[in-house]
């Protein structure tokens, strides 16, 4: 049955302007990005014009970019280093989130409250103020400069991103179920595993994806903490906008970034969905 | 040797006492019902029989064995929760399998006694199914053959038919008597209903702020109701303030008000001169035209004053002539009729001689 049209008129009142925004400011960028990796850079930066000016100047539309980074092992190794990076971090971040959040769920409602609050606080001061804190942590230490540094920054600036998921998710938690399970013979790690755990898994999808994400295409922690040679994706994206000014060859990583990100995030989609039939 | 014994049990919350000095004992193979309005603490004392709280004093055992030290997943109880708490990522196969695969069954033994369970509830085509794809009734049956399919030594049920509409729930007390009684073992059953206890127990455990105030079968807890509270909470009782003339071994006579004299059964604690109230059920109130014949010693005239058609019976309010309400039942032989006294309508009510039991205040 179709909606009566007053009904159908507020619905594209409502979800129109943020409808229009995204297309205007995310959609239609991407497609300029996706069309200017398929370009030759500009002489001084930029993009090179589409109908060569010139005979013998380089324009119109091209593999070349893609060729390059195909061509040379390099750029892969970089990806999967930043792959790398972003799955050991979110790994990271879900053993220490996952304590804690079920910790808050299972407290008291005031307390509660109080700790979620205190998870972010953090946001409360400014991202780079917090890295360059860490600077001085890790300078006296002999620790600046490295993976570990890299990995330790991302960990802390991500972390709420993966407690406040699962603790919504874990504070859900039917507490009889627990009761259930114990009653029913399962002693306390068998009623983690069998219950609460399978339970939380969308918790858990979501707070990766809030976490892995960012993580990849950042470039600020590793410039910061990673030094001139722990580069990652976001790094060459960045120097390629800003130091090289090569456009066409930052928007064919930037689209191929994109691409990973979605092909992840569709594996994992269709593992949840078979994972949760299969439960 | 009783299976549960619960000796001497208090348990505070703060400054409230949940369970106060409670004792009592049950047999192997009973249906034992704790029966009480809500924050009587039969629940707690559930929860305690299970192993998910402590008495503060007293002990809990079971076949012999204190159980004081054992956590809830080593004592052979199963709960059927109010919510039935079944795990709403696994099928009902797979959940009424959780308990045999924390008991270490093998898969094969696990395939035959899901089988099983499943059909002594007659879900035999749910298996594959998930808890949120089934209805209460069918949601009910899956908790209750989870918690009985590796037979414990006891099943906990903690108002489990709190959630059904009226005729479910009559339906699921005739399934849960036969499920008893084929499968043999002890049910403690907690409700506030009393129409469930008293269609479902063998014994009723009636409890009011953490005490046992009176333990028996139905017909003994309906019938000879130990004080006011239990007369009053179960089921529906005529109170009439009375004082005792004479107490002999045969019966009682009592001034009930300005109503004058009335012959009562004998009581125990019952002394010449002692108040209290003489307890009756409107069942046991024969309501008649104001001049016919009978042979009832206790009568008097009133009026109509309300009535309440139920359907099979209509509840007759008739007030006396000293101002008190008394409820008389009669039951509707006459199809299509609700009521065959009108209101206003001059009556008499009368009850036997050995009808109705003098409470002590």
């Amino acid at each position: 049955m179709p909606a009566p049209r007053a009904e159908r008129l507020t619905k594209w009142l409502i979800a129109g302007p943020p409808l229009a925004f995204l297309l205007a400011f995310f959609l239609l960028p991407s497609l300029i990005m996706a069309l200017a990796s398929f370009r030759y850079p500009g002489e001084f930066g930029g993009l090179a014009p589409l109908a060569p000016v010139q005979a013998g100047e380089e324009a119109g539309l091209t593999f070349e970019n893609y060729a390059l980074f195909f061509g040379d092992w390099v750029y892969a190794q970089i990806f999967a280093k930043s792959l790398g990076i972003a799955a050991l971090t979110t790994l990271a971040c879900l053993v220490m989130a996952y304590p804690l959040a079920m910790l808050i769920a299972r407290s008291e409602k005031k307390r509660r409250d109080l700790m979620v609050l205190l998870v972010i606080l953090p946001f409360a001061s400014n991202f780079l103020v917090r890295v360059y804190a860490w600077m001085i942590i890790l300078g006296p230490m002999d620790l600046l400069f490295s993976r570990f540094a890299v990995i330790l920054g991302m960990v802390y600036v991500h972390l709420p991103f993966m407690i406040l998921p699962l603790y919504t998710n874990l504070e859900k938690h039917d507490p009889a179920l627990l009761d259930a399970a114990q009653d029913l013979g399962a002693n306390n790690w068998n009623t983690f595993w069998r219950v609460t755990f399978p339970l939380s898994l969308p918790g858990i999808f979501s707070g990766a994806a809030l976490v892995f994400i960012p993580v990849l295409g950042m470039f600020a922690i590793p410039e910061m903490l990673g030094g001139k040679d722990d580069w990652m994706v976001g790094n060459m994206i960045k120097e390629a906008f800003l130091g090289t000014r090569d456009w066409p060859f930052g928007s064919m990583l930037s689209i191929l970034l994109t691409l990973a990100v979605l092909a992840i995030a569709g594996a994992a989609a269709l593992l949840a969905r078979r994972g949760s039939t299969n439960a | 040797m009783p299976l549960l014994e619960i000796r001497n049990v208090t348990r505070r919350f703060g400054g409230l006492t949940a369970i106060d000095n409670v004792t009592l004992s049950i047999e192997s193979g009973e249906f034992f019902t704790l029966l009480g309005p809500s924050g009587c603490g039969k629940t707690t004392l559930l929860r305690m029989i299970a192993g998910f709280d402590a008495p503060d004093a007293g002990s809990i055992w079971l076949d012999g064995e204190d159980l004081a030290n054992k956590p809830p997943e080593q004592r052979p109880v199963h709960t059927v929760f109010q919510s039935y708490a079944l795990f709403p990522h696994m099928s009902v196969a797979r959940n009424i399998a959780f308990p045999l695969q924390m008991a270490g069954n093998t898969a094969d033994e696990i395939e035959v006694k899901v089988k099983q369970a499943l059909a002594e509830v007659h879900l035999e085509d749910k298996g594959a199914s998930f808890p949120h794809e089934l209805s209460g009734g069918q949601k009910q049956r899956v908790a209750l053959a989870r918690a009985l399919v590796n037979r414990p030594r006891m099943l906990l049920l903690d108002e489990p038919l709190g959630a059904l509409d009226a005729k479910l729930r009559e339906q699921m007390e005739i399934e849960l008597i036969s499920l008893q009684r084929d499968v043999g073992i002890t049910f403690i059953f907690v409700t506030h209903a009393q129409p469930e206890a008293l269609a479902l127990s063998h014994r009723i455990a009636v409890m009011r702020d953490g005490r046992v105030e009176q333990m028996g079968t139905p017909s003994r807890i309906y019938g000879l109701p130990a004080n006011r509270f239990v007369a009053d909470f179960i089921g529906n009782c005529n109170m009439l303030p009375a004082t005792v003339i004479e107490a002999g071994p045969h019966g009682l006579r009592l001034a009930v008000g300005a109503l004058g004299e009335v012959a009562a059964p004998a009581a125990e604690r019952a002394r010449a001169g002692q108040a209290g109230v003489l307890a009756i059920r409107p069942e046991q109130v024969h309501i008649m035209a104001e001049n016919a014949a009978h042979e009832l010693k206790n009568h008097f005239i009133g009026r109509v004053r309300d009535f309440l058609y139920i359907g099979d019976v209509t509840t007759y309010v008739v007030e006396l002539e000293n101002g008190t309400r008394v409820e008389a039942l009669l039951a509707n032989s006459a199809p299509g009729r609700a009521q065959f006294f009108e209101t206003d309508q001059r009556v008499k009510v009368a009850w036997r001689h050995d009808a109705g039991i003098f409470l002590v205040d």
